[in-house]
């Protein structure tokens, strides 16, 4: 193994079991800290695959808006900001759901792509993302803006209490 | 390293955020649990990217990005109404459309 091969099983696992914590800890508070962790650790991630723009919006918009959007969100439905033993429901059925969909996921994928060994084509630079986007990807924008609009229209006629 | 350790931690992410769906109760733990499932197939998407060593895929994960901000502000906004009127922010107790 290779020292690069070394970091990558250190990142896959701080974010396999970062992840793991936000759905057993106790603690919401804790859960939207450690959805950080993962966060990061999926943005390192984007970086060794040579997709450095993906990693910075990924660190702008999820740490950035996403998470704290949450922890928002926490403080405002007044929840229990202290170790609670209710948060979960019965564990069984969920865990053998997950491991059916871990195994039969692991095993397509893996299968699939099991010869293939990573190439180096050119980095995902914001100007090459630019470039293509802007060339192929025009419409999508585009209708991603309407749809940014929609969603910030939707949450303040949700959000205004309901009386008039 | 090759693709497969890519795929497979994608997979693992997924399941996770999968399980925390079903077995969490409150509406924003839920939404992280979407968040991590959100992730790890924006990682495949980079990762095929990758491979086929077109831009693609990570177009792809950047509106991928986008809608899931836009999910978030949406879903937040709709719990914030639902514990305004149920004084909860659990989803097994969000069982009536209309209050």
């Amino acid at each position: 193994m290779t020292v690069a091969d070394v970091l990558l099983t250190a990142i896959g696992a701080v974010v396999v079991g970062s992840a793991l914590l936000v759905v057993t800890t106790r603690h919401i508070v804790h859960a939207g800290l450690w959805l950080v962790v993962t966060l990061t650790g999926v943005a390192a991630l984007y970086l060794v695959l040579t997709a450095e723009l993906v990693a910075w919006v990924q660190i702008l918009l999820y740490l950035g808006a996403v998470v704290v959007l949450l922890l928002f969100a926490v403080m405002l439905t007044r929840a229990p900001i202290g170790a609670r033993d209710d948060l979960d429901r019965p564990r069984w059925p969920g865990v053998l759901v997950g491991l059916g969909t871990a195994g039969s996921l692991a095993a397509l994928l893996a299968n699939a792509y099991r010869w293939d060994k990573i190439e180096l084509p050119a980095a995902g630079t914001a100007e090459r993302i630019g470039e293509h986007l802007f060339r192929s990807w025009v419409l999508p924008f585009e209708l991603v803006g309407l749809l940014l609009l929609a969603a910030l229209i939707g949450a303040i006629a949700l959000s205004r209490s309901g009386d008039e | 390293m090759s693709v497969s350790y890519y795929v497979v931690l994608a997979a693992a992410l997924f399941t996770i955020g999968a399980v925390g769906v079903l077995i969490r109760r409150n509406a924003i733990v839920l939404f992280m649990c979407i968040e991590l499932m959100l992730n790890a197939a924006n990682l495949t998407l980079v990762t095929f990217s990758r491979i086929n060593g077109t831009l693609d895929g990570q177009i792809m994960a950047f509106f991928v990005m986008v809608v899931a901000a836009a999910e978030v502000v949406v879903g937040l906004a709709i719990i914030m109404t639902i514990f305004r009127t149920r004084r909860s922010a659990n989803v097994d107790e969000a069982n009536l459309l209309k209050y």
